[in-house]
């Protein structure tokens, strides 16, 4: 018993190390980053891409064949993809200022949306 | 002959040709027999020196003959009061702010250029009385409704400007005006909202125009000549119906006002009410005031008066216009509501279907049924007229208290006895506010009359002290309303100034309006 | 550096210096990339020469900071281009109309200061979108409406100022308008209406306040900077009901209209509905189509009355009690059973509050006070790969005669302009008029976009020449519609003009607003 829990704290320790390691390309976002993306997301951009009806998002990316549509659903957004969007527009999308979504609101959007893409 | 002021005898002189030139001999007028008739006949200066008089009068019939007018006035400074008919009573009637002023009547101006029965509106000129439309209207048998004012005898153009009040759903004179025409102090003739574009086909039918909606500049103020104006008329209705309201306690009032306001604001009671309270009203006839007195009956004595007597505390008669089935439902719907107020009682009004034809004898306001009259007048006795104090408060139960407590305890104060002609309960004139109208009796006697104008700006600081501003005032007090006006050291005026200064540099435009002078004859404001 | 016109760069450096200063280096955006973020995102001259880029960005957090901007922006005569949310799409976005201009960014001034559910009414700053006002209202759970335009994420205050419209009775947004706080263009400070009495208990109860009415002048213009508005707001209605009638000739549309107009100018039909023609204007259909080419009317009424496809349909909304909207239906189907071969078909009804699981069952939500971007899978339907839209809004009268010309020819263009979108829905939105938004598509193509602007013009002088003004229009095309309200060699404009030298003689607020220009830029435009 007491050997498993030491491999475990090991192990812990380890991959905590890893990840630190592995976080110096793009921070690696907490749960306090993803958070505050879910509510910034749900102000801006939820009216256009959310679920439910008249969501012209979702609706435009459904008819383009994307799948899913449902943004918060991708699991293989790029931060270069979502900031792109945001900063440029997209069709019908135009681009946000910074008096809307700041710099920092973007980073957080965008760790809220890659947070289910695989590691 | 009077001169007007900062005007050489001679350079009048030179003007008075001219202008006789401009409109015809018969139009310019110097008698004083003749500029007399443009006194106020409710001035509160009656035989005073203080009295706003007139040094001429001139009746142009046409825009053109305005432009020449304008084009004079410009070159001898000669300040001019516009009137329509002139009928402004209770707020300075025909009389100038500036006394010496030579008076525009425009009453000769009374063509009614269309009706339009299919999209409800009418264009006419400013000399058209309320009387005048309304008998056109008859008489081509056309299925639209005006707003009279009480009384008739007014111009819907003036009227409108003054942005004063009817009782049928088109109450707010302002708000139903859609394009105007004016003369700028230059001579120059502009056309607001749709009219300034050429054979324009909604003039009449769309207010905002492109650019910058400037109609209301012209309201309340003295930047140009209006010379045409597009009222909205309401399509005659099926039917009408009145019903009484009534509560039975003083505390009653608060949950009143809300339900009120809430069918209000939602259209389901529409035009103009007025607050009554039985009970006080008793007192009234039993030589007590409505105000409260400072020492007088507590809550708990009113209310167990008014119940002694069986009357309501408060009241209201409501209006509804409409189809038949709709006003039923709304008047049903109505009386539903105010029923959470414990011991409402409702009492069935008068009904017609339109057209009607009404009895001599019958009692109904006219003017609610949009039929123009003079019956008001009966409502006031014994004096030789009155001054129209005019706040707006806010439209709640507790707003009422306040002012009643407020004034009561300001008349008090002064040592006077409230003499008004009029109930101090408000009205709703105007959408989502209550207006206080007090009616201060003008009598042929200067002591008093001096006593009720002192009263009179007394209560007008009293009501700016409590955030109770008026929407109108009498000419004599334009200063004093204009001045109680002031967040950021009086910055609106101030930019009306720097308006009237670009668009009348000679200031020849009735100098004084609404507290407004030209350049040349401004004073530094407190 | 991108600078604005006629400035040099030391002066330009110098500005930018103090407004770091007064705002904090964060909030004043040079670099390219920010100010890019400020481009018309539906601009119909992308990337062409002519597209108006910023020189910069500065965003204000209140009052204080807003004045600073403006002394700065005066002494270096700096052009300024105010936006609220930015949001003006379709008719500029937050794009400048000369390039070069600084924007002032007024998003960061976003509170909410009062929402009073008794009176009805809204204090809000210019950053706040229908969006975050429906939602402290949710969260309060008070029992008022907004009117949300389409779409939602505007500002009251930015889109109140352009005169847009919504889709409940308050559809009418200037009319809602109710007080206003105001920056001068010299920096003072000023309130309108009861405002200007300091602790005023009515600012967003009584609109005109005493003396001229001034709040107009701010709409669609550019003499002052909008801080904090009060907006008039629907007290929650009891329920909703909804109809549609359908005709089934071309002419039909005469007795309809007439029926349409006194149903709206009596206050019955209190909202804007859209006219429809399903067999004119409706889908793709192979027999359908060269008839409509052809404009066979005799063959598509016979087509219509075998297929079941309605010449019109004109959607009745009502709202208010269960009991009166019922009423108001039967009533409305009484206007217009007069037509031969009218039909009726009920529509939704709903009994307020909806709970959830209702609400998410309706698409268009707008109607019910809640704001959404549906629209934007409305306008779609332009082409699935729609880039952007440019609106060209005439004001045509309320009647059949004026309705049959305008889509005649508006079906003409169409057709001439050949595929690529073109929606044209008439709507009800303004007393007592008609609007038809001509949807064009814009696209990153210049000669696309080039094309869409030759049939712009045209609509212009076509629309002119039959009467027909704009209510509002794309920066672009502010000079060119300015110029058809000529009426007396572009009197109305003068007076603009005067006004604006008045009040801004530095013309550093938005210049071009509207057509008006500031002095020293005007012989350029001539």
């Amino acid at each position: 018993m007491r050997n498993v829990k030491r491999r475990s704290a090991k192990a812990l320790l380890l991959s905590a190390m890893l990840l630190a390691l592995a976080g110096t390309a793009f921070a690696a976002p907490d749960e306090a980053q993803i958070e505050r993306g879910h509510k910034v997301y749900d102000k801006w951009c939820f009216p256009c891409h959310g679920t439910g009806l008249g969501k012209p998002g979702t609706d435009s990316l459904k008819a383009r064949g994307v799948n899913p549509a449902v943004l918060e659903e991708r699991t293989d957004l790029s931060a270069a993809v979502i900031k792109l969007s945001v900063r440029h527009g997209v069709l019908f999308m135009p681009m946000f200022r910074k008096t809307e979504v700041s710099d920092a609101d973007l980073d957080a959007i965008t760790a809220y949306l890659m947070r289910n893409n695989k590691k | 002959m009077r001169t007007p002021p900062g005007v050489s005898a001679s350079d009048f002189s030179a003007a008075l040709a001219q202008f006789e030139k401009a409109v015809g001999k018969q139009w310019v007028f110097t008698r004083d027999e003749d500029v007399d008739l443009y006194r106020d006949s409710y001035s509160p200066y009656w035989h005073e020196p203080e009295e706003r008089v007139v040094s001429a009068a001139v009746a142009p019939e046409s825009v053109e003959q305005i432009q020449a007018v304008l084009r004079i006035a410009n070159s001898y400074k000669i300040p001019l009061w516009t009137i329509s008919t002139g009928r402004n009573l209770a707020y300075g009637g025909s009389a100038p702010v500036l006394s010496g002023s030579v008076v525009l009547d425009l009453k000769r101006m009374n063509k009614i250029i269309e009706v339009n029965e299919k999209n409800h509106y009418a264009l006419v000129e400013p000399g058209v009385s309320y009387f005048d439309l309304y008998r056109y209207i008859q008489d081509h048998k056309l299925r639209v409704w005006i707003d009279p004012p009480d009384p008739g005898w007014g111009s819907p153009v003036g009227n409108s400007l003054e942005r004063g009040g009817g009782r049928t759903p088109m109450r707010d004179h302002f708000a139903a005006v859609c394009g105007i025409e004016v003369v700028l102090a230059n001579g120059e003739v502009i056309r607001t909202g749709m009219g300034a574009l050429p054979n324009s086909k909604t003039w009449q039918q769309y207010k905002y125009g492109f650019g910058p909606y400037v109609d209301g500049m012209f309201s309340q103020s003295n930047f140009g000549v209006v010379t045409k104006m597009g009222i909205w008329l309401m399509p005659e209705p099926e039917a009408y119906r009145d019903g009484r309201v009534m509560v039975p306690k003083h505390d009653d009032l608060v949950p009143f006002v809300e339900t009120l306001a809430y069918l209000m604001n939602s259209e389901i009671v529409r035009g103009t009410m007025l607050l009554e309270s039985p009970v006080l009203s008793y007192r009234a006839s039993k030589g007590e005031g409505i105000l409260d007195k400072p020492g007088g009956p507590s809550v708990g004595e009113l209310d167990k008066l008014a119940q002694d007597k069986n009357l309501p505390y408060w009241g209201a008669e409501l209006r509804f216009w409409g189809p038949q089935n709709v006003i039923d439902a709304q008047w049903e719907y109505t009386q539903e509501k105010f029923s959470a107020i414990p011991g409402a009682t409702f009492k069935e009004g008068r009904s017609y279907k339109f057209p009607v034809q009404l009895q001599e004898n019958d009692t109904v306001t006219r003017v609610a049924l949009g039929i123009p009259n003079l019956s008001v007048f009966g409502l006031i006795s014994g004096t030789q007229g009155h001054m129209d104090f005019s706040p707006i408060i806010p439209m709640t139960g507790e707003a009422v208290f306040e002012v009643l407590k407020v004034f009561g305890a300001a008349y008090a104060e002064m040592g006077v006895e409230p003499k008004n002609q009029f109930f101090v309960l408000p009205w709703a004139f105007f959408p989502r506010a209550f207006v206080l109208l007090f009616g201060f009796p003008i009598e042929p006697d200067v002591e008093k009359n001096k006593r009720t104008r002192e009263v009179f700006q007394k209560l007008v600081r009293v009501a700016a002290e409590h955030g109770w501003g008026e929407y109108r005032t009498h000419t004599t007090m334009m200063d004093t309303v204009a001045n109680v006006y002031s967040y950021n050291n009086h910055a609106l005026l101030r930019v009306h100034e720097t308006i009237k200064d670009a668009v009348d540099p000679q200031g020849i435009l009735s100098p004084g309006k609404s507290g407004i002078w030209p350049k040349h004859l401004r004073t530094k404001k407190a | 550096m991108n600078l604005p016109p006629g400035i040099s760069e030391k002066d330009f450096s110098a500005a930018i210096e103090e407004w770091q200063d007064a705002l904090g280096k964060d909030w004043v955006l040079t670099a390219d990339a920010d100010v890019a973020l400020y481009r018309d995102a539906y601009s119909p001259v992308w990337n062409e020469p002519e597209e108006p880029i910023p020189s910069a960005a500065v965003a204000p957090d209140g009052v204080e900071q807003v004045q600073a901007v403006v002394r700065i922006a005066n002494r270096y005569k700096v052009p300024l281009w105010t936006i609220s949310t930015g949001k003006n799409l379709g008719y500029g976005g937050s794009a400048p109309l000369l390039g070069g201009s600084v924007i002032l960014d007024l998003k960061r001034m976003d509170r909410v200061l009062e929402v009073n559910e008794k009176n009805h009414y809204a204090l809000v700053e210019p950053g706040v979108s229908y969006f975050d006002l429906y939602r402290y209202i949710q969260e309060r759970k008070l029992k008022v409406w907004i009117d949300p335009p389409d779409p939602g994420w505007g500002s009251p205050i930015g889109n109140s100022l352009e005169r847009g419209g919504g889709y409940t009775p308050m559809h009418d947004h200037y009319d809602a308008v109710c007080g206003m706080e105001v920056v001068l263009p010299n920096g003072e400070l000023m309130r309108t209406g009861m405002g200007a009495l300091p602790a005023a208990k009515t600012w967003q109860q009584y609109k005109y306040g005493f003396g001229p009415y001034v709040q107009g002048m701010f709409s669609q213009s550019s003499l002052g900077i909008v801080t904090k508005m009060g907006v008039w707001l629907l007290p929650e209605p009891e329920a909703y009901v909804a109809g549609t009638v359908m005709c089934w000739k071309r002419d039909d549309l005469i007795p309809m209209m007439e029926a349409f107009a006194n149903l709206v100018n009596s206050g019955t039909l209190r909202t804007t509905t859209t006219i429809a023609s399903p067999l004119w204007f409706g889908l793709p259909d192979k027999e359908l189509d060269p008839l409509r080419v052809s404009g066979a009317v005799k063959e598509m009424e016979e087509y219509g009355a075998r297929k079941k496809i309605p010449y019109w349909t004109i959607p009745l909304p009502f709202y208010g009690p269960a009991k009166v909207v019922a009423a108001q239906w039967e009533h409305a189907k009484q206007k217009f059973s007069s037509i031969p071969g009218v039909t009726f078909e009920d529509g939704p009804s709903y009994r307020f509050p909806l709970s959830a699981q209702d609400l998410a069952k309706i698409r268009d939500t707008v109607p019910l006070g809640i704001p959404s971007l549906q629209i934007f899978s409305v306008i779609s339907i332009l082409g699935q790969q729609s880039e952007g839209h440019l609106g060209f809004s005439p004001i045509i009268p309320m009647t059949g005669e004026a309705l049959l010309e305008a889509l005649t020819l508006f079906d003409q263009v169409h057709r001439e302009l050949g595929s690529g979108g073109g929606a044209f829905p008439v709507l009800s939105s303004f007393p007592r008029s008609l609007v038809i938004i001509y949807l064009l598509p814009v696209t990153r193509d210049v000669e696309k976009n080039r094309r869409t602007r030759e049939v712009y013009r045209r609509l212009i002088k076509e629309a002119a020449a039959r009467g027909w003004g704009e209510y509002r229009t794309h920066t672009t095309f502010m000079n060119d519609i300015s110029d058809t309200y000529s009426f007396n060699d572009h009197a109305l404009r003068r007076f603009h003009e005067t006004v604006k030298d008045a009040l801004d003689p530095n013309g550093i607020l938005s210049p071009g607003k509207c057509g008006i220009w500031p002095r020293r830029m005007r012989k350029a435009q001539a």
